[in-house]
């Protein structure tokens, strides 16, 4: 790969092409991924999305999170969707579970308008003095590697917030085994 | 106004302070007491056990019949139909009722002496005493404070007098009524009010008397309102004279914001200064006269006094005879330097008086039932009185309204003696006929012989023959009514419409001689039905015809006494054989003189020649109506009311009072009954207030509810739409900044 | 490459949205739900490209938040399908009225 840090507007054309492909392949899963009957398909479909996403991610250097994006998001909680959605057997879904046109109308235009106003808000201005110069996260890259930005900070600033999340990862884990657990005579009725 | 009331005080002292008259607030103050005696008598619970008052329905034997109901009873004699029982404390109440009206009346008489003492008809200036200040507000100060002159002291002694014996014709009237008390409670609130409204020294005091009468007038009338109609004939009283009292508020606002006070006093030195003939002072009176055409039954607001006879006899005689309906002639004369100042308001005046008298005379003529044929005379007398007031003979006028007081008073108390013997004779025999009409009576000048003869005296009085009252009384007051037309008045050279007043004048006078020929033709037609001819009671009743008890009679001897020499007051000229000419005048003087003498200002006298002329046309009316109804009506050819045929053509329209009553109805009352109902009752209380008010008050609730409740529907979907929605709202409020 | 990076994950956030208002099917809605999650994602690495590395700390943290909700969500969901035999969340109204 051409090295990533370039002067600001000499990007490559293909590095703009296949940040873009990959951006409107993203697009185009998501969509899918919300219209199709059948959840299988979807789930699939939203792997499909997340992997645009890991790319994106890589092209962004920010490396260490694509691989984490493909090895957490896509390869466990996908995973996990498409294990609970086999078990409870949905297949095609029971009747087509999209509410009427009307519903898809009104919630077409709310998505407008959110799309809208975050459009409006990306125009703002951020202060000059927070800016980092171009190519920085790229140079710290090619300096430290793919991991050591990351995980510097989060064993020295954020360690807190890393001590927080491991708890709460116990917690979850307690609460699935718990809530997933058969209960015997007073079942499913 | 009291500035000046307090240098004329301070000046000099009047010649009656300091004498009896200082006890002057009692003679109000006793009836009042009376009433709240006979007031706890009659509400007090614990000697009540008998039957409840009022006494059940009276008599379904008085049906409706070609009138509004009656339900007189005379005296609540028992039929099976009706609770009666005589109260635990008639008794106490007996004695206290008609005694503190005694008392009144010996006070108002020693009083009258020290007034005679005092000057009597030389006494210039007016007793006023004044009691406290009752509506000291910004510019206004109203006292509570009576004013004692000539013409007050008249009106106390005709109030006290006849009241007294009214009071005791009542004792026996309603001897039987379980409402006993209470009628003798009513009573006396009613002379309580009647004599601060004669007494009253400013106009506001006249007028808590005036509304006081109506009211009580309300209460009696409808005294057995058990019975709808008598309930009915009582609101309607009352609702009639309302309107004329909204004439008599609003002269007192134009007196008030032209004159800047109230009391007579400061309105007489005032009164010039509005200007002789100007619009203001001519509607001050007009508007006057709207509170009397409703008070003393003038036309248009006459209606409400012959349904008024649904009341027991003795409050139509002392209310609607003697003393409530003359308020209206005692304001005019009491305002007199107004009205001479009026003479578009004079003629005005003169004018509805004569024709009210000529036109409930025609009714009259035609009546069957006894009280409604002296309603009908009393509504047709009170039209000569307004003639006389208006036309500026003010002593003419009060003259005939104590002489009518008289023979009106007895005349009705005759008849309620005539009542009373015939629910007597019916109360024996099981019947149920009409007491009143004149029909089921005749001949019973053999059973109630004294009665009779009252009651002639009565008669002769009210057609006007000498030397009995009320030829003098009504003579005097056509004659000045003729000598304003003819030899000139203020009146005279005022214009109404454009018609000059002297025309006016002598359309009224006229008027006046027919109404005097029907006055003694319906009398004298009553009295030959009643008490002449056979009789058509029934044979079984007849045996049980008597005249009445003697605490009933005695009154009417009294009454008939002063009915005959009641005419000596105020003696004219002409007759100055008979005594001391004038003393009515004499006496009026310092109160209505400078107005009387204003009116007929540089005229002279009518000749003594035309003068005898007129009297003897007005006893030769009298004579030749007393004639016609003597020889044209024949009492054996009348049936008993059950049997009469129905009346035809122009008997039939005069039986049934010109349907005025339906005219009102159908022209004021239905469309106001319907508005209120159609539009205000549905459209506005129900429509607006109910269904947007209310209605619309609890949907509204209920739906802000079902709003709120919305957000809590448990359904997954609808939360996130909610958190989609707020996440547009913050997104929105952020990015438009 | 910042603008391109926000344009996308703001399209992938609606799509997110319009997905959760749409669908009734439970996993469905909890996998656009993610979708949301992932777009936010796109945004805090793009914004860690210009301003600073913590950006990519956090995607961090949110990926581990996403997994563990995924994991009790998911759970739940298996309750309740074990109950009510549906996961339609027409059907989920015990709370209605």
């Amino acid at each position: 790969m051409q090295s990533l840090s370039m002067p600001h507007g000499t990007l490559p054309l293909l590095y703009t092409f296949h940040f873009y492909l990959f951006g409107f392949i993203a697009i185009g899963s998501a969509l899918l991924f919300v219209t199709r009957k059948s959840p299988v398909a979807a789930a699939l479909w939203l792997v499909n999305t997340m992997f645009c996403l890991a790319a994106l991610y890589v092209m962004l250097d920010a490396q260490f999170i694509g691989a984490i994006q493909v090895l957490v998001y896509a390869g466990a909680i996908m995973v996990v969707f498409l294990f609970v959605i086999m078990l409870l057997n949905l297949g095609q879904g029971e009747i087509h579970d999209a509410r009427g046109t009307g519903w898809k109308l009104t919630a077409g235009a709310v998505a407008i308008a959110m799309l809208a106003q975050i459009f409006a808000l990306t125009k703002a201005k951020t202060p000059i003095n927070l800016t980092l110069p171009q190519g920085f996260a790229a140079k710290q890259v090619a300096d430290a590697g793919a991991i050591a930005p990351v995980s510097g900070p989060l064993f020295h600033e954020y360690l807190l917030a890393f001590e927080v999340t491991s708890m709460l990862l116990l917690a979850a884990v307690v609460g699935a085994v718990v809530l997933g657990k058969q209960r015997g005579e007073e079942d499913a009725r | 106004m009291l500035p000046l009331l307090q240098a004329a005080a301070t000046a000099a002292p009047h010649p009656m302070s300091g004498t009896v008259a200082q006890w002057l607030w009692l003679v109000p103050v006793f009836p009042l007491l009376g009433f709240l005696i006979n007031g706890f008598f009659s509400i007090s619970t614990v000697f009540h056990k008998g039957p409840k008052d009022p006494s059940a329905s009276h008599g379904d034997d008085h049906a409706a019949g070609h009138a509004s109901g009656h339900g007189d009873t005379g005296g609540g004699h028992g039929d099976d139909h009706h609770d009666v029982a005589r109260h635990k404390l008639a008794g106490l109440t007996s004695i206290v009722g008609p005694g503190v009206l005694l008392l009144s009346f010996l006070l108002t008489a020693a009083i009258f002496f020290a007034m005679r003492a005092a000057g009597g008809g030389s006494m210039t200036q007016p007793f006023v005493q004044r009691l406290f200040s009752w509506m000291p507000v910004g510019d206004m100060t109203i006292d509570a404070s009576f004013q004692l002159d000539q013409l007050s002291m008249m009106m106390t002694l005709v109030v006290t007098g006849v009241g007294t014996l009214i009071h005791l014709f009542s004792v026996g009237y309603m001897q039987d009524d379980p409402g006993y008390p209470r009628y003798f409670a009513y009573l006396n609130l009613f002379v309580f009010f009647m004599l601060l409204l004669v007494l009253g020294g400013n106009y506001p005091i006249l007028f808590i008397g005036w509304e006081g009468v109506g009211l009580c007038s309300y209460l009696l009338i409808g005294f057995w309102f058990s019975e709808k109609a008598n309930a009915d004939a009582g609101k309607k009283a009352f609702i009639v004279n309302r309107i004329g009292d909204f004439g008599f508020l609003v002269a007192m606002f134009l007196i008030f914001a032209n004159l800047g006070s109230l009391d007579f006093g400061a309105v007489k030195e005032a009164a010039p200064g509005l200007g002789f003939g100007t619009p203001v002072v001519t509607a001050i009176c007009l508007f006057l006269f709207l509170g009397c055409a409703g008070k003393s039954a003038q036309i248009p607001l006459y209606v409400w006094l012959p349904d008024a006879m649904a009341g027991p006899t003795p409050v139509s005689a002392l209310i609607h005879a003697a003393t409530m309906v003359t308020a209206g002639v005692y304001l005019i004369a009491r305002s007199n330097f107004l009205f001479a100042m009026a003479p578009v308001a004079q003629i005005v005046v003169v004018v509805i008086g004569a024709l009210t008298a000529i036109f409930a005379a025609s009714i009259g003529l035609k009546q069957w039932d006894i009280k409604k044929v002296l309603a009908y005379s009393t509504v047709s007398q009170l039209g000569y009185m307004f003639v006389g007031v208006g036309s500026g003979a003010y002593v003419a006028g009060v003259f005939h309204l104590v002489t009518h007081a008289f023979f009106k008073a007895l005349l009705f108390l005759g008849s309620g003696s005539v009542i009373f013997a015939m629910h007597r004779a019916y109360h024996h025999t099981g019947n149920h006929d009409d007491a009143q009409d004149m029909r089921n009576m005749g001949g019973l000048k053999e059973y109630m012989p004294m009665t009779f003869y009252l009651m002639w005296a009565a008669t002769l009085a009210i057609a006007g023959i000498p030397p009995l009252a009320g030829f003098f009384s009504k003579d005097e007051i056509l004659g000045a009514l003729f000598q304003r037309a003819h030899e000139g008045s203020t009146i005279a050279s005022a214009h109404l419409f454009g018609i000059p007043g002297s025309l006016w004048l002598y359309f009224a006078w006229v008027l006046g001689l027919a109404a005097a020929l029907m006055t003694a033709t319906y009398m004298t037609r009553m009295m030959i039905y009643t008490f002449h001819g056979p009789n058509r009671t029934g044979a079984e009743e007849r045996k049980h015809l008597a005249e009445a008890p003697m605490t009933m009679t005695g009154p009417l001897v009294i009454l008939g006494i002063l009915t005959v020499v009641g005419g000596w007051l105020n003696i004219p000229e002409f007759a100055r054989f008979l005594g001391p000419v004038g003393g009515l005048d004499h006496w009026l003087h310092p109160v209505v003189g400078e107005a009387t003498e204003q009116v007929i200002a540089g005229t002279h006298e009518m000749s003594p020649g035309l003068e005898y002329g007129l009297v003897g046309l007005a006893v030769l009316i009298a004579v030749a109506g007393i004639a016609l109804a003597w020889t044209r009506l024949k009492p054996e050819a009348l049936v008993p009311k059950s049997q009469s045929p129905q009346e035809e053509g122009f008997e039939r329209v005069l039986l049934d009072k010109y349907y005025v009553d339906e005219l009102y109805d159908a022209a004021v009352v239905s469309p106001v009954v319907g508005v209120s109902r159609g539009l205000l009752w549905r459209g506005v209380d129900n429509g607006l207030i109910d269904s947007l008010g209310v209605k619309g008050s609890t949907y509204l609730a209920k739906f802000v509810g079902w709003i709120g409740s919305q957000f809590q529907s448990g359904r997954l979907g609808t939360y996130a739409w909610v958190l989609a929605v707020g996440v547009l709202a913050v997104l929105g409020a952020v990015s438009v900044r | 490459m910042l603008a391109e990076a926000l344009f996308f994950s703001a399209v992938l956030f609606t799509i997110g949205v319009f997905g959760v208002l749409i669908r009734r099917n439970a996993i469905i809605v909890f996998m656009c739900v993610e979708l949301m999650l992932n777009a936010v994602n796109l945004t805090f690495v793009a914004f860690a490209q210009a301003y600073g590395v913590a950006g990519q700390v956090f995607v961090f943290f949110v990926m581990t938040v996403a997994a563990a909700e995924a994991a009790v969500g998911l759970a739940i969901i298996i309750a309740l399908f074990r109950h009510r035999q549906t996961v339609n969340l027409s059907n989920i109204n015990l709370l209605k009225g």
